[in-house]
């Protein structure tokens, strides 16, 4: 008879038929009970999640992602191995401190890839967050890059004027299955784009470099700028693979027919003899600007050309990743432990005062006639229900110079008309207003604590000798640390994350990390510093979190007393 | 609390400046908010008294603020704003937030904890990262700059105090009222609107209010999150304390203070209702 336990709730007589003795017991339909029971608390189960389902999926899709979004910005880095492919491609293969010329050939062709999609300065603010001046060199060269290789260009086309002509490219270059195609996109003329273009297999395997250069132009050509290879002269870098490729194998020719081989045949021979001048783009760029010369900047491109980085959290504690591994800022940079440290220190503060100021009043109103207490406590709530703005600007007002504070000392005469006290636009002016917000997240929980504590013990207390204090003090007091506990994290949590009240008072000695925060999502743009310095704030957060949950449970958060 | 006959002169004394001392901590407290009250109704533009308000002369008040706001488009647009994005997101934040919280008071919920923990981080996680993980996400999505977006947002931050409140009504609610409902044949749909409705609504008005006012009240967010648009009440004020202050803002601040005093006063009446429902049906 052990299932009948189980049914205690239900109704014998109508819920359960009793079975032949020692068998199990069955529902009303003749199923076992145990099995419908179990069936009937799934079913509660699913009913349960299908309530909560709707407003979980909305949470995650509106709270839960972004804030994964900016877990994952804060050590996303795609910039540089999007921007540069091939460099970073050939600098994986050369190890030296000021790489190669394929890696400066790679880098010519990348740079003028963005420099044509407009990527090149983006590249240049995001690698200036780590070394200064990669801006203006990127920019620099940026500009420079299309000239470089002119000379080649010129000696070519001096040549044999067909080089000028696209048509003589796609023809050396082009697979005939990409010709067919793109004949017959020309001739439907429907606005579509130009089928991408192909290389033949006697040009890749001959003429490698060529090749790679005329796709970048290509893909550049057809794809962002809408224009037909068919009609664009390629960029100089072209120029300059096909004299590399037919230096480097002067029998390529060979591969070819017709035109293409004689233009090849004389093309080869004027390389050999000097005509078409053999040029380095490391030279090139060298000239362009000294940076490309010196091993700092490569490394700095070799650190971040992974597409993860610990960069930004390093930046986020002041530290950097140098050549050779972690290291402190220049003293100059070092602004965010600072930061980290007075937004610990201003909310301990701000969380102290709020503790001074909120028990005695807690006291007060838990001691006090329920009547009075109540009508005491529109006070505390007034300020908890108005508008944080509204409260800032009445700070605001109240702590100017020619504020309202300041005439009436300097009318009860405790300062001179002179020297105004500076209450605002610094720690003191954020420390008062964020107490004066912050203070009914104090009292309240403080109250509901204290509203528990028999005043009995109290009394119990004094009647066996205590004075007034020692019964305050040895009795009342620990009861009451609790809410100290709860109302105290409480406030340290609010107070770190704030931003408006600083924003708005604390000028630039009384801002917090929230301040710093929202200046590099909007004004630098640093999107992966703020993204890494929220999340620090955030663990910081979950921990204390995670302390209040211990201390008092989720559950038990009172809202408005 | 009161002083006891017997009390020494130290008590006596020290009875009367802890009554001071509260009395300064309340001053503190409220003064800031009723000293906006008089000064926006200065004449000038100041921000302080002048000698005529001291003097109580009625030329030294004036409603010329009041009139700049309810007349200024700078003012009224960004208070509309906040009027259609406000009861939006309160509206998404009280169905889907009775909905979930029936959902967590059954008795056999898996993963309770959990679900509980992820519904209530929006009122954990600073406004800040909040605003920061929304602005990132909300414009890969393309969501950043519009109406939806904002209102999106703002139901997400209310939903924690719906939760709250809801949940909080629900553990004093009596199950066998349902399952009476139930028994005389009442559908669940019946049986919610009929039966456990009307003995939650205390629950959702009161999180509907707070839900209403975390979106009333917000700046962080829809600083990033909105465009010039969706520029609301807080947020006009925010940049007029920033760059122009302008005496205007004083208005603005007392039609907030009004709007408050309201919802504390709906709140309250809530609170009596219930105690004095508590206090006819026997626990």
């Amino acid at each position: 008879m052990a299932d009948a336990t189980i049914s205690g709730g239900l109704p014998q007589g109508r819920g359960a038929k009793t079975a032949s003795p020692g068998g199990p017991m069955l529902a009303a339909d003749g199923t076992p009970l145990r099995a419908s029971l179990a069936r009937s608390l799934r079913r509660q189960k699913m009913r349960a999640l299908l309530l909560i389902a709707p407003l979980l999926l909305f949470i995650l899709v509106t709270f839960v992602m972004p804030i994964g979004d900016m877990l994952f910005r804060s050590v996303e880095n795609h910039i540089v191995a999007d921007t540069l492919p091939r460099t970073v491609a050939a600098l994986r293969d050369d190890p030296s401190e000021v790489p190669g010329e394929p890696v400066f050939r790679a880098m010519a062709e990348d740079l003028q890839v963005a420099v044509e999609e407009k990527t090149h300065t983006q590249l240049g603010t995001r690698l200036n967050y780590e070394s200064s001046g990669m801006s203006s060199l990127l920019r620099g060269t940026g500009r420079d890059v299309k000239g470089m290789g002119e000379d080649v260009a010129k000696a070519v086309t001096g040549l044999d004027d067909a080089w000028e002509e696209p048509g003589t490219w796609v023809a050396l270059l082009a697979d005939p299955a990409w010709v067919q195609t793109q004949a017959e996109w020309a001739a439907a003329d429907d606005k579509s784009p130009e089928p991408a273009f192909a290389a033949s297999a006697a040009a890749t395997e001959r003429l490698p470099r060529t090749v790679e250069a005329y796709q970048a132009f290509a893909h550049v050509t057809q794809a962002d700028d809408g224009d037909s290879v068919t009609e664009e002269e390629p960029w100089n870098l072209a120029y300059v693979a096909l004299a590399d490729d037919l230096r480097a194998d002067p029998g390529a020719a060979e591969a070819f027919e017709g035109d293409n081989r004689a233009r090849l045949d004389a093309l080869s021979a004027a390389v050999a003899d000097g005509t078409v001048p053999a040029v380095s783009y490391r030279d090139m760029f060298v000239e362009s600007d000294d940076a490309w010369g010196e091993p700092g900047t490569w490394s700095v491109l070799r650190t971040f050309s992974s597409r993860f980085t610990p960069g930004y959290y390093l930046n986020a504690v002041d530290l950097k990743l140098g050549p050779n591994g972690i290291e402190m800022r220049e003293p100059k940079d070092r602004i965010y432990l600072q930061l980290f440290v007075r937004t610990l220190v201003m909310s301990l503060v701000i969380t102290g005062t709020c503790i001074l100021l909120g028990y005695p009043i807690a006291f007060l109103l838990a001691n006090l006639p329920e009547r009075t207490a109540n009508l005491l406590m529109i006070l505390v709530l007034l300020p908890f229900w108005t508008s944080l703005l509204v409260r800032t600007s009445a700070w605001k007002v109240l702590l100017q110079q020619q504020g309202v504070i300041n005439d009436i000392l300097v009318w009860l005469g405790i300062v001179g008309d002179g020297n105004r006290l500076a209450l605002i636009n610094n720690q003191t002016g954020t420390i008062i207003a964020m107490t004066h917000i912050l203070l009914p997240f104090m009292i309240l929980p403080l109250y509901s604590v204290m509203k528990g504590i028999p005043k009995s013990y109290v009394r119990a207390a004094k009647s066996l000798g205590a004075n007034d204090w020692t019964a305050f003090w040895r009795v009342y007091f620990p009861q009451s640390v609790p809410g100290i506990g709860a109302g105290s994290i409480l406030c340290f949590i609010l107070a770190i994350g704030y931003y408006i009240t600083p924003e708005l008072v604390g000028g630039t000695k009384g801002v917090f990390i929230s301040n710093r925060i929202a200046y590099h999502i909007s004004d630098s743009l640093n999107w992966g510093l703020a993204a890494a310095l929220g999340t620090i704030l955030l663990a910081v957060v979950m921990l204390l979190y995670w302390a209040y949950d211990r201390l008092v449970g989720i559950d038990n958060v009172k809202l408005g007393g | 609390m009161a002083l006891p006959v017997y009390a020494s002169t130290g008590q006596r004394v020290w009875h009367y400046a802890f009554r001071v001392i509260c009395g300064l901590i309340f001053f503190y407290l409220i003064a800031p908010i009723l000293v906006i009250i008089p000064l926006s109704f200065n004449a000038q533009d100041f921000f302080t008294f002048t000698p005529e308000m001291l003097h109580l002369d009625p030329a030294g008040y004036s409603l010329k603020h009041y009139h700049d706001f309810f007349n200024n488009i700078d003012w009224q647009l960004p208070l509309w704003n906040s009027l259609k994005i406000a009861p939006m997101a309160t509206l998404i934040a009280v169905a889907l937030g009775t909905l979930a919280a029936v959902g967590l008071s059954q008795s056999h919920v898996p993963f309770k904890g959990a679900i509980m923990a992820i519904l209530i981080s929006p009122m954990i996680v600073p406004l800040i990262i909040s605003a920061a993980g929304m602005y990132f996400f909300y414009s890969r999505i393309g969501l950043q700059g519009t109406y939806w977006g904002v209102v999106l947002a703002h139901a997400a931050l209310g939903i924690p105090f719906v939760i709250i409140t809801v949940t909080a009504t629900l553990v004093g609610f009596d199950k066998s009222l349902t399952r009476a409902a139930s028994s005389l044949g009442a559908g669940p749909l019946r049986t919610f609107w009929k039966v456990q409705m009307p003995l939650i609504l205390p629950g959702v008005v009161s999180g509907a209010l707070f839900a209403f006012i975390t979106s009333f009240d917000e700046v962080v967010v829809v600083l990033f999150m909105g465009a010039a648009g969706q520029k609301t009440l807080p947020w006009q004020m925010f940049t007029g304390l920033r760059e122009q202050i302008s005496p205007t803002i004083l208005a603005a601040a007392v039609v907030l203070i009004a709007v408050s005093i309201f919802m504390l006063a709906a709140l309250e009446m809530i609170r009596r209702r219930n105690e004095r429902l508590r206090g006819l049906t026997p626990a």
